[in-house]
């Protein structure tokens, strides 16, 4: 009796329950209308959204900023060769950066849910503490994991410190967890099983496996067997070096050089390669290729990296806002 | 009489803070009342729910009441030259803010001086709360707080959107992080929405906020929860919730309007062990778990939610349980099924990768620290054994095996998930991998007891694993000075040293034998490791008259008592291994001594061997230098020989009594000395001339002082 009113009720949920890519529409559109850039998602490799730089530097310094983006994140040690129904070596983040925070971020936040079809009078929220820290990233906040019937929907973050750089003002960040979401709303127990796209004229659809699940097994073979462990060595000894040069390059820069020539230092580039060496880190760490001794020592690097492009950056900034002023 | 009300309007407030901010801005606020002379015979009430910080007080005073106070200031001869005021004269009554010729003339027994009245006009109450209320909520201790306003004016723990605050019918203006205070509150985020809801008066406060769908009083929603447990787990005949206090405090705190549902998984899934069904329901899901009368699990579980919903809202949400739930126990099996492929032997290697700290290396290390521990602690074993028929032999190598794969759980995919089951997993594959009992069971135990509920390793083999890993880990983490301090213990060093007294103490076939020297013998007293064994082992102590204290609930005195006499004992069994009292013994025999502490046998020869202990102090603090014991040749008068050779005999009995456990004998001996004791005193004198008889005769006492001491030092027992 019981599982015939719960399967009646999903089913009734499920016709109208948008598609993964209805959903991302949705997401975009509300933050859209409400004076948020929309980015595309950052195209160098990053494990979360908060490591693209419309995150990771657009919090550092006094601008406000406004962005939404999707973001796809590679976590080559979650990899399961498309074999787990819920978990994924490449996952959407669909990434809210609202600085300063608004004081109304929560209720903004519930009406988000209430766009993609979920009607908080017949569900069970609840905001439960959990603190975001990122070592090699030097960055940390407070927040809550969002609970909607049981399930983490959200993670909401006040970010406190970037790039070992106390923040001010602070950053509200919102990251949804796209499949997640969309297997709630369509009612699929697999990942896989989430509708892409439904072709409204012909009732056609494609499905997330179909999209991605020959991705999922061949990087998981990549990343867990096949990736060359001496080549990601040489490729993270590279960008490293790279990204030092550069930083030394800003660092090099007489005292009082004028805006002009600090904008043309590129930073920028620097992040890039930064993030390349975090990416590295995690394929080296999949691959078992990390002792203990090593470890420590490389996320140190990495750091060092990240932490160096937030102050280069945070100093560009101010000289330039500086001459705008 | 006035009644003030302040309610703290929050984002959601992390639930594990909840009740101690409560409690502390309730007594804040009740302090500064009372500093400000604001109080009358009153209540104080406060309340809390996810999203605000309530306290109530009734019985307020409106107005400051008027004071008068005296001042003193300098003396008539220095305020006054011919009658005509000094500066001096005049500065005070300008810092008094009276005239000068208010002044008056003060004749004390120091002399006269001049003085003022100054009178205080008291304050309304609604300006004092305005001005003090803002610094006692900033003053709120929060285990992690953070800034949420542009130029960072302050740290609270998540941002304030409104603050209430009435006197009666009237707002207090008070101002905190940019919020003014306002006759307002907000109900329930969902069921009420953001509709503000006008308080007129504090005392209509709780039934309005009711009326809104939140339940401010804590103890009320708990009710409120167990209640609905019962309700909903009543629709499946003979079952129960399983009790979990702690739960119900968490969901206490994570909801404003509290109802309960119940939900259902597959029995398929009963087939996983309890252990990670139950950690998944209750650690992750925050659920109860649903057992029938015999306390088997039965495939449902009850979630609380924050909400209260109708038939076709309750399917919903019971269904998006169950899928989150079914998505968990799916990869729990799925990941027991992949571990299964690389059996817990294989594992070992693999430890290398995983770091136990940066400074003291990876598990793979971390274990062979815990295996050449474990050893050392086998022969203690040896008796318990022997009686039990089990070969030495046969111990050693599961003692071996289980500290070898002790660690392997943490390379496992089921333990990265569920952290909180290391041991757990280890015990439960040790045992599908059809490894001797002995060994799954030592794997399981190996982090008991982790609280003062929890129970200590089932067995023998589990309890010297269990020692070996927490002893080890507070070595090396004091080797690399990581030693607790305050309040700081972040390796949870404390928790892992009453883990050490616990077993030592409790478990049979240890607890006669075995005692810190034991843990402490052969490798880890080399060198350079014995000035930290000293340090461990007054950490230990620390733990040892702690759990005296708080567990056994003995009183101070008597924990204090055997605390030194193991001291003494250890320095003289550090190269006798065989002697050492085992630290159950020592436990049993403070428990029979803290029954008779405060008898008037005991009292009285505390006393004595008080007035013993005072006198060699002040011998020694003279520079006087004796033996510890006496010459018999030298003994003068009957009372001294009697003396000597009552010592030797209750020093005979005292020893052989506590080794046969016959601990009552123990005190009674000592007691016995009383006579004797008093009889020397009054009869001989020890601070005579001759030095040769005053020495021998602080050498008899110093023997006496020893030989008591040996059980317990009668000293701290001579008051209580």
């Amino acid at each position: 009796m019981k599982t015939a009113v719960t399967t009646a009720t999903s089913n009734a949920a499920t016709e109208h329950a948008l598609t993964f890519q209805e959903l991302l529409f949705t997401l975009q559109g509300f933050w859209s209308a409400r004076g948020c850039i929309l980015q595309q998602p950052y195209d160098v490799e990053v494990g979360a959204g908060t490591m693209s730089p419309e995150t990771f530097l657009r919090v550092l310094g006094p601008k406000p900023y406004s962005v939404a983006y999707a973001q796809p994140s590679r976590r080559p040690a979650d990899g399961r060769y498309g074999e787990n129904p819920n978990r994924l070596f490449k996952h959407t983040q669909l990434q809210v950066i609202l600085k300063p925070p608004p004081p109304d971020i929560q209720n903004l936040y519930l009406e988000s849910l209430a766009a993609i079809g979920i009607d908080l009078r017949q569900h069970d929220i609840k905001f439960e503490e959990d603190n975001w820290e990122s070592p090699t990233l030097g960055a940390w906040g407070v927040g809550w994991q969002v609970m909607l019937d049981g399930l983490e929907i959200t993670q909401f973050t006040y970010f406190q410190q970037c790039g070992g750089i106390d923040l001010d003002p602070i950053t509200g960040e919102i990251t949804y967890g796209l499949e997640r979401i969309a297997a709630f709303l369509q009612d699929v127990d697999s990942i896989y099983d989430i509708v892409w796209m439904r072709d409204a004229k012909t009732g056609r659809s494609v499905t997330y496996g179909e999209v991605r699940l020959a991705e999922e097994l061949q990087f998981s073979v990549y990343n867990f067997e096949k990736a060359d462990i001496g080549k990601l060595w040489q490729h993270l000894d590279l960008y490293e070096a790279e990204c030092k040069a550069l930083l030394d390059q800003t660092r090099a820069l007489p005292e009082g050089s004028d805006a002009v020539t600090c904008s043309r230092v590129p930073v920028l580039a620097a992040f890039d390669l930064c993030l390349k060496c975090s990416h590295l880190f995690n394929l080296l760490d999949a691959r078992g290729a990390i002792s203990v001794t090593e470890r420590v020592g490389v996320i140190a690097r990495v750091r060092a990296l990240a932490v160096g492009v937030a102050k280069a950056y945070t100093a560009q900034q101010s000289v330039v806002a500086h001459s705008e002023a | 009489m006035p009644a003030f009300l302040l309610e703290i309007g929050l984002e959601e407030i992390p639930a594990r803070m909840i009740a101690a901010a409560q409690k502390e801005l309730a007594e804040r606020v009740e302090k500064m009342l009372a500093r400000e002379n604001l109080l009358h015979a009153h209540t104080v009430q406060s309340y809390s729910t996810p999203r605000r910080l309530v306290v109530l007080v009734e019985g307020v005073l409106a107005h400051q009441p008027d004071t008068q106070e005296e001042l003193i200031g300098p003396s008539l001869k220095v305020a006054y030259k011919d009658g005509v005021p000094t500066p001096a004269a005049t500065a005070f009554a300008k810092k008094a803010g009276v005239e000068v010729t208010a002044l008056r003339t003060i004749a004390n027994a120091k002399g006269e001086y001049i003085g003022a009245t100054v009178e205080r006009k008291g304050r309304p109450a609604s300006e004092v709360l305005a001005e003090m209320l803002p610094r006692e909520m900033a003053g709120l201790y929060w285990a992690k707080s953070m800034y949420w306003r542009a130029g960072k004016p302050e740290r609270f723990v998540r941002p304030l959107r409104w603050l209430l605050a009435l006197l009666d019918a009237e707002v207090v203006p008070v101002e905190f992080a940019g919020v003014k205070a306002d006759g307002v509150s907000y109900g329930h985020r969902v069921l009420h929405g953001d509709a503000p809801i006008v308080i007129a008066r504090p005392s209509e406060y709780v039934a309005k906020l009711e009326a809104a769908k939140v339940v401010v009083d804590v103890e009320v929603r708990r009710q409120k929860i167990r209640k609905a447990l019962d309700a909903a787990t009543r629709a499946v005949p003979g079952a129960r919730w399983r009790e979990n206090e702690e739960l119900v405090d968490a969901v206490t705190h994570l909801t404003e309007w509290p109802t309960a549902l119940l939900g259902n998984f597959e029995k398929k899934h009963l087939m996983l062990p309890e252990e990670i069904l139950e950690t998944v329901m209750r650690d992750h899901q925050k659920q109860f778990v649903v057992e029938d009368a015999s306390g088997k699990l039965l495939p449902h579980f009850l979630a609380v939610l924050n909400t209260e919903v109708d038939a076709a809202g309750a399917a919903i949400i019971r269904h998006g349980n169950e899928r989150v739930l079914r998505a968990r126990f799916n990869d729990a099996r799925f990941f027991w099924d992949v571990d299964q492929k690389i059996p817990l032997a294989d594992r070992v290697e693999m430890l290398k990768n995983v770091t136990f700290h940066k400074d003291l290396g990876s598990y793979y290390d971390k274990t062979e620290r815990i295996r050449s521990v474990a050893k050392n602690l086998i022969a203690n074993a040896a008796p318990a054994l022997y009686a039990e028929q089990i070969k030495l032999d046969t111990f050693r190598a599961s003692v071996d095996q289980a500290a070898l794969l002790s660690k392997t759980d943490l390379t496992t995919d089921m333990v990265k998930e569920f952290t909180e089951l290391q041991g757990v997993v280890g015990g439960l594959y040790a045992k599908e991998q059809k490894l001797p009992d002995g060994v799954a069971r030592a794997i399981a135990d190996q982090y008991k007891p982790q609280s003062s509920e929890d129970s200590i390793p089932r067995t023998l083999a589990g309890s010297i694993v269990a020692l070996a890993d927490k002893m080890s880990t507070i070595y090396d983490m004091f080797e690399i000075g990581l030693i607790p301090t305050g309040s700081k213990d972040p390796f949870a060093l404390r928790r892992a040293g009453t883990g050490v007294v616990r077993i030592l103490s409790e478990k049979e076939g240890l607890r006669n034998n075995t005692n810190f020297s034991s843990v402490f013998s052969l490798s880890l007293l080399l060198p350079p490791r014995q000035g930290i064994a000293m340090n461990v082992y007054v950490f230990l102590l620390d733990r040892f008259e702690f759990y005296l204290q708080e567990t056994r609930k003995l009183r101070l005195q008597t924990a204090r008592a055997v605390r030194l006499s193991e001291v003494l004992r250890y320095a003289s069994f550090i190269n006798d291994p065989n002697q050492i009292l085992g630290l159950g013994r020592i436990t049993d025999f403070a428990s029979i001594l803290n029954e008779q502490v405060g008898s008037p046998e005991v009292l009285a020869v505390a006393e004595l061997l008080k007035r013993a202990s005072n006198l060699l102090r002040q011998a020694q603090e003279k520079g006087i230098e004796f033996p510890n014991a006496e010459t018999a040749s030298l003994l003068e008068n009957d009372a001294e020989k009697k003396l000597a050779q009552r010592v030797t005999e209750v020093d005979a009995s005292i020893q052989k009594n506590y080794r046969e456990g016959k601990y009552s004998e123990v005190i009674a001996a000592i007691a016995g000395l009383q006579q004797t004791l008093n009889a020397f005193f009054e009869s001989v004198m020890v601070m005579v001339e001759d030095e040769k008889t005053r020495n021998n005769r602080l050498a008899l006492l110093a023997r006496t002082v020893a030989v008591v001491r040996w059980a317990a030092d009668f000293s701290e027992l001579a008051s209580i």
